[in-house]
């Protein structure tokens, strides 16, 4: 073999790049677009602190410091982008994170297998549809004129007000439209817990006399602890990170005072208004603090259950 | 206690008082979810086959009436509508392919044990699940490499998935058995050989989740359009969907001629039908895939 030629003391090195160089060739593809369009944008992130100019490029615009920090800091837009973000956040966790285990324990008391098939393939349908879609069918059915959901609300004799032109009620209808199409597709994981659970375990219960209740009370909520702490670790490790697509199609002027969250603000303020600097330095504000999020998830969940992403 | 009597008498007993009113109540309230979540799929069905004056005046609620094809008339016309359709397609195809070779032959080699740098390039797939550059460098970057508005943009730069990665290598870890690596390897076979003869066809699994997941994702997607596309010919479906739904963009044309009332009244029922033309494709495919999407859940919940 050739590496009977090389010198003793750079084997290690030699060796194990000539003995992996194939599997190099697999990583290839990766690692460069992983390198020009992931990492190489990280080092742009530079034009936070400076006064960048595209004309001059990133080299050669001026070091800003902390300018634009502070320019975001001391806007009217800081505190409530900041808390919008956090509100519309919290409260879809609070929501979305317990119903698609109430879901799962529902499924699994189901005897009537035919209608177990139906009622599953019905609640995963509509995490198919596109944001775009969804957020359509949103402002098409709360339509105060022609909505179905006005003229249902009529046949009671009431008047449905104009709820996507209310600020108090955009997070009510993000939230619950996010458990609509989700809650069911969520539930997967947890119907997969469940369906571990030792058959045994139920027949003695039974025996015993437990009834269905007292079955999921005492089985199957106790089996489920683990993997649902788990995942409301990861969900909170998420918390500044609110999705930009559906917020931004339900967004207008009437409910923008507690619509405009972190990424639409970024977006607005650097590709509509142009304000490069600005732009990076709140997301990398942004960026910053999901990261210290995710590190101190990360590190509860090592502490408290042994499961964690690094 | 009486449930204790009951069950003292044999496994077989028909079920308990307390059971029977627990299982009236989950069935009960399982109808209910199933209805409010089935309902406004349905609604829009029925809504975009029925005459768009009873839409607008409430009197569609359970079953179409004075069925027409109006609304589907109509969005024939709107040419946007139908090039989007064809560029989805198009993206679709396209990201599926760049995906999957561009992950799983990364995560093939970071499963193997003896790769010499494994610790190190571990690290380097990682770091970006945790940190990102941001919108703006982001777009410097793909503006530097004057790959706006060009068809790439909306397949090439952001293929490789850490997700992915890790998912299909944790798949390799556990279904390719390290003896199998072995008698290859005692029979003159190298890494590139084991991955295009031996794994690749025992991973058919893996390659399908993911070739789902980036499809679907492919057809729902709208955000890179949204930053990095500019000309109407490269729009894909969801961009024309927003035009039509959300901005109600170039609704105009197809409303010609009618008063307001009536103009309104076409323009809600194209949307509905907009939504069907645009969703079905999905939907029916779902039921036949549904396993590859399930089984994928099960490997995603595996840790990496």
């Amino acid at each position: 073999m050739k590496s009977s030629v090389r010198k003793p003391n750079s084997t290690g090195f030699v060796k194990g790049v000539q003995k992996s160089w194939p599997l190099y060739l697999l990583l290839l593809p990766s690692i460069l677009l992983f390198l020009v369009f992931t990492y190489y944008p990280m080092y742009g992130v530079v034009i936070a602190f400076k006064d960048f100019k595209p004309a001059r490029g990133i080299l050669d615009s001026d070091w800003a410091g902390l300018k634009y920090f502070r320019q975001f800091f001391s806007s009217y837009q800081f505190i409530p982008t900041i808390r919008n973000t956090v509100v519309i956040s919290l409260y879809t966790i609070l929501v979305t994170f317990p119903l698609p285990v109430a879901l799962a324990l529902m499924c699994n008391q189901m005897k009537a297998l035919k209608f177990k098939k139906f009622f599953q393939v019905s609640t995963y349908l509509p995490h198919f549809i596109s944001t775009v879609v969804m957020a359509g069918m949103i402002i098409l059915f709360l339509s105060p004129s022609s909505g179905v959901i006005a003229k249902i609300v009529g046949l009671f004799g009431f008047k449905l007000p104009n709820l996507m032109g209310s600020a108090p009620a955009f997070p009510h209808i993000y939230v619950w439209t996010e458990a609509w199409q989700h809650v069911g597709w969520d539930s997967i994981v947890y119907i997969a817990a469940l369906s571990s659970v030792d058959p045994e375990l139920y027949e003695a219960a039974r025996m015993d006399g437990a009834s269905k209740w007292h079955r999921m009370r005492y089985i199957d909520i106790p089996h489920l602890l683990p993997t649902a702490t788990v995942m409301f670790i990861l969900r909170m490790g998420g918390v500044m990170n609110v999705g930009f697509e559906k917020v931004y199609l339900l967004q207008n002027s009437l409910n923008s005072s507690t619509s405009e969250i972190i990424s639409t603000y970024v977006y607005k303020m650097g590709l509509l208004s142009s304000q490069y600097s600005l732009s990076s330095a709140i997301g990398l504000f942004n960026n910053a603090i999901n990261l210290v999020l995710l590190l101190l998830v990360n590190w509860i969940s090592r502490k408290l259950s042994d499961t964690s992403l690094l | 206690m009486k449930r204790n009597a009951v069950s003292r008498v044999g496994v077989k007993v028909k079920k308990s008082r307390e059971d029977r009113i627990f299982d009236f109540f989950m069935y009960a309230l399982a109808g209910v979810i199933a209805l409010i979540v089935l309902y406004p799929m349905y609604f829009i069905v029925i809504a975009s086959f029925s005459d768009p004056f009873l839409v607008s005046t409430g009197e569609i609620f359970l079953i179409p009436r004075n069925v027409s094809l109006k609304a589907y008339r109509k969005i024939m016309e709107y040419e946007q509508l139908w090039i989007g359709y064809r560029n989805t397609i198009f993206y679709v195809i396209a990201g599926t392919l760049t995906t999957l070779a561009v992950n799983i032959p990364a995560a093939y080699a970071l499963s193997r044990k003896r790769m010499y740098g494994r610790k190190f390039f571990h690290v380097f797939y990682l770091i970006p699940m945790f940190f990102s550059g941001g919108l703006i460098p982001t777009y410097l970057v793909i503006k530097g490499f004057s790959l706006l508005d060009t068809v790439w943009v909306m397949f090439v730069p952001f293929a490789v998935v850490t997700y992915y990665i890790i998912v299909a290598r944790t798949f390799f870890d556990n279904s390719i058995p390290e003896d199998l690596w072995e008698a290859a390897q005692l029979d003159g076979c190298g890494y590139i050989g084991f991955f295009f003869r031996i794994t690749l066809p025992l991973s058919k699994a893996i390659l399908s989740v993911i070739a789902l997941w980036t499809a679907v994702g492919q057809w729902n997607a709208y955000f890179n359009a949204l930053i990095y596309l500019r000309s109407p010919e490269l729009q894909p479906l969801q961009i024309a969907l927003r035009n039509i739904l959300i901005v109600n963009k170039n609704m105009g044309n197809m409303l010609t001629g009618m008063a307001g009332q009536e103009a309104k009244a076409l323009s809600d029922l194209i949307k509905y039908a907009v939504i069907v033309v645009s969703s079905a494709p999905i939907m029916c495919m779902y039921p036949f895939v549904q396993k590859y999407f399930n089984q994928g859940v099960m490997l995603g919940s595996l840790k990496g």
